[in-house]
């Protein structure tokens, strides 16, 4: 049996390969991203391992690790006496490492890449304790002396002994390159910026006077990291620095490892949902490969079936078949899979993530994963055709013309209309926003529906393909095509649903895209009342230096100053005697504005209390936290801020539609719990009666000085809006891109076959005068048709989707519905297309078949 | 009948498949007319060429050498849309089998030819070739709803519904039992008389052979004979010569077959 089913399946290589190409490109991003996962892993462990020293100390904190904004936590300059104190500790440092420290190019640009992290640090020349080596120059000395690291001298066009301008969270200063140098063995650290001063300059400028982010030493020989950091441990807590943690340098290299992985787990997040997609309508593809491969098969199974072979032989002979194309189809998608990683790497680079050399990673997990998913998927695909397969009856060896019995589409259109139910269902309780695993349940949900729907599609199909191929049915080819079409309407079904997936889920983004821009264009519109916006380009705050400027303009009427930290939002124990705060959720963030001015330029929806409160030292909340947290008007809360925690009074709730999300405090209040002075959005409103252009010009010129800042009046931040969005959009239509390119393989895949089970019909048909032009155009139109029903299968689910997740969305701030009728059109317009390009091979076979050989094969 | 005009002609027609030691010389210089208004049948033993022959006369297959000609054009210079377009309007068609397009119902099957040319359909011929072969209350069913022999009868009307310049059947009855060969035949044969059309079958059954006006019998690629009115044992008796061995298999089957 193994025999004869590796004798049929070499006798098809060409459809299997096909259809393994439906698995490959799922599985290659399931590889690709787990090796790009890992290699990174693998490269950032390797690299920290060789720059981290024997044991680290920096100040305890109860926010989780954000050490590119936790500024207000550092330790005190004696904490570094006390390192050195430590019996077994060779040698000690301190390091200051801020973030949000940048220089400005000869052009008047910020170096660096946009979202990446530009660290000032503070030099040192020793290499167990700092990661630093200087390659050319010296290093830092003055104040007015620093070092860089070679890609922001490469990328800012710099050279030895140039004067930069620095924009630090403090002062701006200026001061001369005199070194540069690389981080550990790398250029630089994945993208971020690294700026060394000498140090008592790095403490003064970025930390505000003696004090370290950290302090680092190393081991005496023949003293172990573990127990260096118990002695250090002890040290400290017989010291008045206060709490502090101390980690080993292995332990620090870990989580530095950890933190930048996780920060790029996005991608693997979002990459894997789009493996996941891929996979999925790749499914589609098998199933309908398997079923047409096996209409066409029906006699030779037959056969064996005469010849004494059971059902179940025959099943798993074809299941057999399966796993050989999910075989191939891991196995090419992991080779697919590692080349996709090293894409993946150069395309970081390109933008500016530069990850240090090394060797791709691919583990025995990335392996197995790949060939487990490629087989799995396959012969679950392959399951239900399988077993059809086996339910040939040994008679249709013996007639001549066989038509295995058209099953009835009752039993699939009840199970689709449950399924259907289902997922509705799901959808509606995932969305609902009352269920903890809510995205889950949408994906579940979706996942249904389109199932669903593909089941559905075979009753559907008939009445569709006709009304779309109407204008074409008065000529005998457009009516043979849209027989065709209607000809197997499972076939027709699975073909369109793959299609389907794709362009409902383009739809959908579409639509919630289109929708949030309107929406935050009319919130826009409702709550601004300033005249300009200043915002950060970089995500990191700037110094107080730019509103001090702003204001000093005389048309100038109002600037009003929000700030943002990291802190944790909790209450206080109910009992007294209870240690510490109670904790609840995760770290977020705390806004501070000015309660004297806030009024003045945002219409801040306050629903309970009011704002003048914070300036009495009460927080604001908005409803949903409040909520969250079970508090109510004049209760108490706490927040961890980096510096530790401190209770508040609620004074004021903010309805729905606010800026200010989380908590709020006074500008006052952050200063005084140790946050550094440094802005994230300015608010500018000018005198009324002032002369507009002129004012405009008078704050450009002041903004232009500051690189990371940008100055936007509210038509010019909407579009800023709209055009994230849009390239948010661009890269998802990119992906999902991927699985439209499969369902269009798909479409080839099916044509192919179909044109193969006709061959003796289009043999008759060109005999008796059907030209080869008639013959190819007889096959696109059937193509047409089924891309187009796809494609209104898949706009009509994704506009249902779309609103359904805009309106469960509203409370979140998309409270306004936009569709996108340009991209439904591009769709519909681009399916039409697809299916002309996917009939290319299959209506050129068509068109080719020898008419003798078709018309007198046996 | 023998006065008319040929609709079909072949000069000195050669057709050779494949290349130095494998190849085969299917038709080896056949000159043959097709008067109009005539049911001619060939014969001969299986690789005798008598498909071939078809084939080529009819447009399907391009000869080697030689030259066809089909009323008035030239077969051998035709490009292959051209071969298309002259099939579609000369040439009515009737296969062994698998002759109809299973989308389509059994009008749609009839009026195929013409609804790809974009001809109108003459409809009182329609009715008279429908009527003739009997099938007026089966128009709208599909392939799949009609027996072998009215499927069959549906590919005669469609050879007819176009008033081709000639018609070629090949094995029409093969796959169809007596009763049902018989109305086939008989309704070729009436095409014939009554419509005076021109229907050239290709059979290797005496008993539709002797349906025919005339039979030419094919042997290696040459024709080696021809009877005129022929009967079933005339046409047997030939074939004997010919091919002895197949032909007393066949004579003995139909000595077991009742008359049709």
């Amino acid at each position: 049996m193994l025999r004869a089913v590796l004798r049929t399946a070499a006798a098809h290589k060409g459809r299997l390969l096909l259809s393994a190409l439906a698995v490959v490109l799922g599985v290659a991003f399931v590889a690709g991203t787990y090796v790009f996962t890992d290699t990174l892993q693998r490269t950032f462990a390797d690299l920290f391992g060789q720059t981290e020293p024997d044991v680290l100390v920096s100040a305890a904190s109860e926010l989780e690790a954000q050490q590119t904004t936790v500024t207000a936590a550092a330790l005190p300059g004696s904490a570094l006496e006390v390192l050195r104190g430590v019996d077994g500790v060779a040698r000690a440092g301190g390091l200051v490492q801020v973030n949000g420290v940048t220089l400005v190019g000869t052009d008047g640009t910020a170096i660096g890449v946009t979202g990446a992290p530009t660290f000032g640090v503070s030099w040192s020349d020793d290499p167990d304790l700092s990661p630093l080596r200087l390659v050319d120059g010296r290093p830092p000395q003055g104040p007015e002396e620093i070092a860089i690291d070679t890609e922001a001298l490469e990328s800012g066009g710099f050279a030895l002994g140039d004067t930069i301008r620095v924009l630090t969270p403090g002062p701006t200063v200026t001061a001369t390159l005199v070194g540069v140098f690389r981080y550990g063995t790398s250029g630089n650290l994945a993208g971020a910026t690294l700026t060394a001063f000498e140090p008592a300059q790095a403490q003064q400028l970025l930390l505000g006077g003696d004090r370290w982010t950290d302090v680092r030493g190393m081991a005496e020989q023949g003293v172990g990291q573990g127990e260096l950091a118990d002695r250090v441990e002890q040290a400290f807590s017989a010291s008045d620095v206060g709490p502090v943690d101390v980690r080993t340098g292995e332990q620090a290299s870990d989580d530095a490892t950890e933190a930048l992985t996780e920060g790029l787990g996005f991608i693997t997040t979002f990459l894997l949902v789009f493996a996941g997609i891929s996979l999925f309508v790749g499914a589609f593809i098998i199933v309908n490969t398997f079923s047409v491969l096996i209409a066409r098969r029906t006699r030779e199974l037959a056969l064996l079936r005469a010849v004494g072979a059971s059902r179940r032989q025959i099943t798993v002979s074809v299941l057999t078949e399966a796993l050989l194309v999910g075989l191939v189809g891991g196995v090419v998608g992991l080779g697919l899979g590692v080349l996709l990683a090293l894409g993946l790497r150069e395309l970081f680079a390109l933008v500016g993530f530069e990850i240090p050399a090394g060797g791709i990673v691919v583990l025995p997990r990335t392996v197995v994963v790949a060939v487990v998913v490629g087989v799995l998927l396959t012969m679950v695909a392959a399951w239900l055709p399988a077993r059809r397969a086996g339910s040939v009856p040994p008679m249709a060896a013996l007639r001549d013309d066989v038509v295995l019995p058209t099953r009835s589409l009752r039993v699939r259109t009840a199970v689709g209309a449950v399924l259907l139910l289902l997922g509705a269902v799901l959808l509606a309780g995932g969305l609902s926003g009352r269920l903890d695993n809510g995205i889950a349940f949408v994906g579940a949900g979706l996942l249904l529906v389109f199932v669903a729907v593909a089941l559905l599609a075979a009753v559907l199909g008939g009445p569709v393909t006709a009304a779309l191929g109407a204008p074409v049915s008065r000529s005998a080819v457009g009516r043979l095509a849209v027989r065709n079409a209607q000809r197997d309407r499972r076939r027709t079904a699975a073909t369109a649903g793959a299609l389907m997936i794709g362009l409902a889920l383009v739809t959908m983004i579409g639509v919630l895209g289109a929708s949030s821009t309107r929406s935050v264009e009319a919130t826009l519109d409702d709550i601004l009342r300033a005249d300009y916006i200043v915002t950060s380009t970089t995500f990191q705050p700037f110094s107080t230096e730019l509103g001090d400027a702003i204001e000093a303009v005389d048309e100038v009427a109002v600037v009003s100053r929000i700030g943002s930290a990291p802190v944790v939002i909790g209450t206080p124990p109910a009992d007294a005697a209870g240690a510490g705060p109670r904790r609840l959720g995760g770290t977020s963030f705390a806004s501070s504005v000015q309660p004297e001015t806030i009024l003045d330029v945002l219409d801040v929806p306050v629903r309970d209390g009011s704002i003048d409160s914070l300036a009495q030292g009460a927080l604001a909340l908005d409803a949903d936290t409040a909520a969250e947290q079970g508090v109510g008007l004049g209760d108490p809360v706490t927040l961890t801020w980096a510096s530790g925690p401190r209770d508040y009074q609620v004074g004021a709730i903010l309805g729905s539609g606010t800026q200010l999300t989380g908590a709020t405090v006074s500008r006052e209040e952050f200063l005084a719990v140790g946050e550094p002075a440094q802005d994230q959005v300015l608010y500018v409103a000018a005198d009324p009666d002032a002369d507009t252009a002129a004012v405009r010009q008078d704050l450009d010129a002041i903004v232009a000085d500051y690189p990371i800042a940008q100055l936007l009046d509210q038509t010019e931040f909407a579009d800023q809006v709209r055009g994230q969005v849009n390239q948010l959009l661009s890269l998802v239509y990119a992906l999902l891109g991927l699985a439209v390119v499969i369902a269009v393989l798909g479409i080839v895949n099916t044509l192919v076959l179909s044109v193969l089970e006709r061959t003796r019909e289009i043999g008759l048909l060109h005999a008796v005068g059907t030209s080869r032009r008639q013959l190819r155009r007889m096959v696109r139109v059937e193509a047409v048709l089924i891309a187009l029903f796809g494609a209104l299968l898949g706009v009509g689910l994704g506009l249902a989707f779309g609103v359904a997740v805009q309106r469960s969305l509203a409370d979140e701030g998309i409270d306004r519905l936009a569709v996108p009728w340009t991209l439904v059109g591009i769709v519909l317009v681009v399916s039409a297309v697809v299916g002309v390009l996917a009939a290319i091979v299959p209506a050129r076979r068509a068109a080719t078949l020898d008419v003798l050989a078709a018309i007198a094969s046996e | 009948m023998d006065s008319s005009q040929p609709v079909a002609q072949a000069v000195d027609l050669v057709k050779v498949y494949g290349q130095g030691s494998t190849q085969v010389r299917a038709l080896d210089g056949v000159s043959v007319t097709f008067p109009g208004a005539q049911f001619t049948a060939i014969m001969g033993p299986s690789g005798s060429g008598k498909s071939t022959l078809m084939h080529c006369m009819a447009g399907l297959d391009t000869a080697t050498s030689g030259q066809v000609r089909l009323g008035s054009v030239e077969l051998t210079s035709l490009s292959d849309d051209q071969l298309t377009r002259l099939r579609r309007d000369q040439v009515g068609f009737v296969f062994q089998a698998f002759n109809l397009v299973p989308t389509l119902t059994a009008a749609e099957n009839i009026t195929l030819p013409l609804d790809i040319a974009g001809r109108p359909v003459d409809r009182d011929w329609m009715d008279t070739v429908v009527g003739t072969v009997g099938l007026a209350d089966r128009l709208d069913h599909r392939p799949s709803q009609l027996s072998g022999g009215q499927q069959q009868r549906v590919a005669c009307a469609r050879a007819l519904v176009s008033r081709p310049t000639i018609v070629f059947a090949d094995e029409p009855t093969g796959n169809l039992d007596s009763r049902s060969g018989a109305e086939v035949l008989g309704f070729l044969r009436r095409s014939v008389d009554e419509y005076g059309q021109t229907v050239v079958m290709v059979t290797h059954d005496a008993n539709a052979a002797s349906w025919s006006d005339r039979v030419l019998f094919l042997a290696d690629g040459a024709i080696v004979d021809e009877l005129r009115d022929p009967t079933p044992e005339r046409v047997l008796e030939r074939m004997v010569h010919l091919d002895p061995q197949h032909s007393s298999a066949s004579l003995a089957r139909h000595a077991a077959a009742p008359k049709a």
